[in-house]
């Protein structure tokens, strides 16, 4: 997967599984992973700049918990806040817009070749 | 290599995870709270591999890898973090800092508003600046030092008991003295007692903020660090007052109030002293995050200084000039042997002593010999010729100076030569100069207590 494109999902994915609800940076990474079924390979550390940057943009806030359990290690949860809905709603319009082009163009072209084709 | 069923949290794996995150925080943009994020994310990711079958040290190497190499994490949280590249200078303490800091933000500022309040005190008995300048002036040491010497205390947690025996007693010795000797009116004596009072205090204070542990060299290193720095800090805020204060004569001078006496008696006094603490806590503050200035001053000062001395030396030679004698040559010697003192101090407190002698060395024997050379020139022009001008309280006070200050620096050439030859260790420099610091004190003791009595106050 090229990178420009890992980058440019990287924001509506991440603000997407944030829509389902407050998370943390691990088990937002394990939920793209189980998204993409794998596919999508981040490099983990480069989420938490990404995570701070919609900090910093108003579109997720961000507390630290100590969740319960054994743990005794505190954690940063983020939330999705208004304008983050606001930004989402913007990014899906415009992702629908080339996922449905991509779409059309693809109908009318040949099936795709399978993946195992692909990989040999 | 076998998968260790159930292995947890081994002391290995915790070793591995601290020099991980030690990488991390290194000076760069990842701040100890995000690094405890990050550390929060290779814990999880470690859990899962381990549960999955792997051993620890497998698990680690895996998750660290998946994390990105430190190097492009850092520049990517740069990216995301400019600010931080730029070391945090401000003062509030920030929602991350531990609540020592924030604690010790209160104390320093209790200790400083403690000092403001003393330095007006005497005012609410009479004793105003305006007609009292005297007593000031003897006692400016004491009002600025006094509250310093209890912050450290308090800050150090140096036990009460162990403070009032010995830190009291001294404190309260140049107290009595300075105001209990029948000092007559503008007398010499009484200006080199208030001149040597805060030399003494200064160095008392180092007792305070050693915690108590004066004994140890490092400690004392340290306040020699602490001193550079603690003056750069003082010399800024000083600036900054002084265009504060500036500011709001001028500005009240605008509506038609005259300021000028608030800022003279209020003001100037008060932040005069409580500086005095607030420059000493921006320096225990920010230790880690600033770079130090002495030692690049120093760097930046030391050849320049040889050149000067090197040039007058050589001026001196080719032209033949005898030393023209007045008054203030020798406090103008002493000042410059001080400065070259200063410049060593500094230099030495900064530098590796692991590390090979380099050019710089060269450069600061070149400095203290030509400084030597100098001060021997106009010693042996005044040896001549003290009978002429008599043994005058100041002129005592001065030579004694010279001498502390001369057998200081021509012991330092002696080990530099040695250290340069291979035959000493840096660090016997290092060994002299903090062990001489007593000497400092002992000095200005003796000019604060015995020279007034010696010289009938006069």
């Amino acid at each position: 997967m090229p990178k420009d494109l890992v980058a440019a999902s990287a924001t509506p994915l991440v603000l997407g599984i944030l829509s389902e609800g407050e998370n943390y940076g691990y088990a937002i990474l394990k939920r793209v992973n189980q998204l993409s079924s794998g596919e999508l390979e981040w490099t983990d550390g480069m989420l938490y700049p990404l995570l701070h940057r919609l900090e910093r943009l108003g579109y997720a806030e961000a507390a630290w918990k100590v969740p319960s359990g054994s743990r005794a290690r505190r954690r940063k949860y983020y939330r999705i806040t208004e304008s983050g809905r606001q930004a989402l709603a913007e990014q899906r319009r415009q992702w629908t817009v080339i996922t449905g082009a991509l779409q059309d163009l693809w109908h009318e072209m040949s099936p795709p070749p399978s993946p195992a084709l692909l990989k040999g | 290599m076998t998968a260790v069923p159930n292995a947890g949290d081994t002391p290995d794996l915790e070793a591995l995870i601290a020099q991980w995150r030690s990488g991390l925080e290194q000076p760069s943009a990842v701040d100890p709270a995000d690094a405890d994020e990050l550390e929060d994310h290779l814990r999880d990711q470690i859990a899962d591999l381990t549960s999955a079958g792997l051993a620890p040290d497998e698990a680690f190497l895996i998750a660290v890898k998946r994390m990105g190499s430190v190097d492009s994490l850092s520049s990517e949280f740069a990216q995301e973090h400019p600010d931080r590249l730029w070391k945090r200078l401000a003062l509030g303490p920030s929602g991350d800092e531990r609540p020592s800091a924030r604690s010790d933000f209160w104390t320093m500022i209790g200790f400083a508003c403690a000092a403001a309040l003393a330095v007006k005190a005497p005012a609410a008995f009479g004793v105003d600046l305006t007609d009292n300048a005297r007593f000031y002036g003897r006692n400016a040491g004491l009002f600025a030092l006094v509250p310093l010497a209890g912050y450290f205390v308090w800050h150090r947690g140096m036990p009460a008991a162990r403070a009032l025996r010995i830190l009291a007693p001294a404190l309260a010795g140049v107290a009595v003295v300075i105001n209990a000797y029948p000092f007559e009116d503008g007398s010499d004596t009484e200006t080199l007692a208030a001149l040597h009072a805060p030399i003494a205090l200064w160095l008392l204070v180092g007792v305070a903020y050693a915690g108590g542990g004066w004994r140890s060299d490092r400690k004392r290193m340290d306040y020699v660090r602490f001193t550079g720095e603690w003056f750069i800090y003082y010399v800024l805020i000083a600036l900054g007052g002084g265009v504060l204060a500036g500011f709001t004569t001028g500005a009240f001078d605008v509506i038609g109030i005259d300021a000028e006496e608030f800022v003279t008696s209020w003001v100037l006094p008060c932040g005069a002293v409580g500086a005095v603490v607030v420059a000493a806590w921006l320096v225990e503050a920010k230790q880690s995050v600033v770079e130090n200035m002495a030692p690049v001053l120093t760097k930046l000062f030391t050849p320049l200084f040889a050149a000067m001395l090197l040039a007058f030396l050589g001026a001196m030679v080719w032209t033949g000039r005898g030393i023209d004698f007045d008054r203030d040559v020798l406090v103008l010697f002493d000042l410059l042997l001080a400065v070259v003192l200063g410049l060593l101090l500094y230099a030495t407190s900064a530098r590796d002593p692991r590390a090979p002698h380099d050019a710089f060395d060269l450069l600061q024997f070149v400095l203290v010999v030509s400084a030597l050379v100098a001060n021997a020139l106009v010693l042996a022009a005044m040896v001549g010729r003290i009978s002429e001008f008599g043994f005058t309280p100041n002129r005592i006070a001065a030579l004694g100076e010279n001498v502390v200050l001369l057998v200081n620096l021509a012991w330092s050439a002696r080990l530099h030569l040695g250290f340069w030859r291979g035959r000493l260790p840096f660090a016997s420099l290092e060994r002299w100069q903090t062990a001489y610091l007593p000497v400092y004190l002992i000095w200005a003791t003796l000019v604060v207590v015995v020279f007034p009595p010696l010289f009938g106050f006069a």
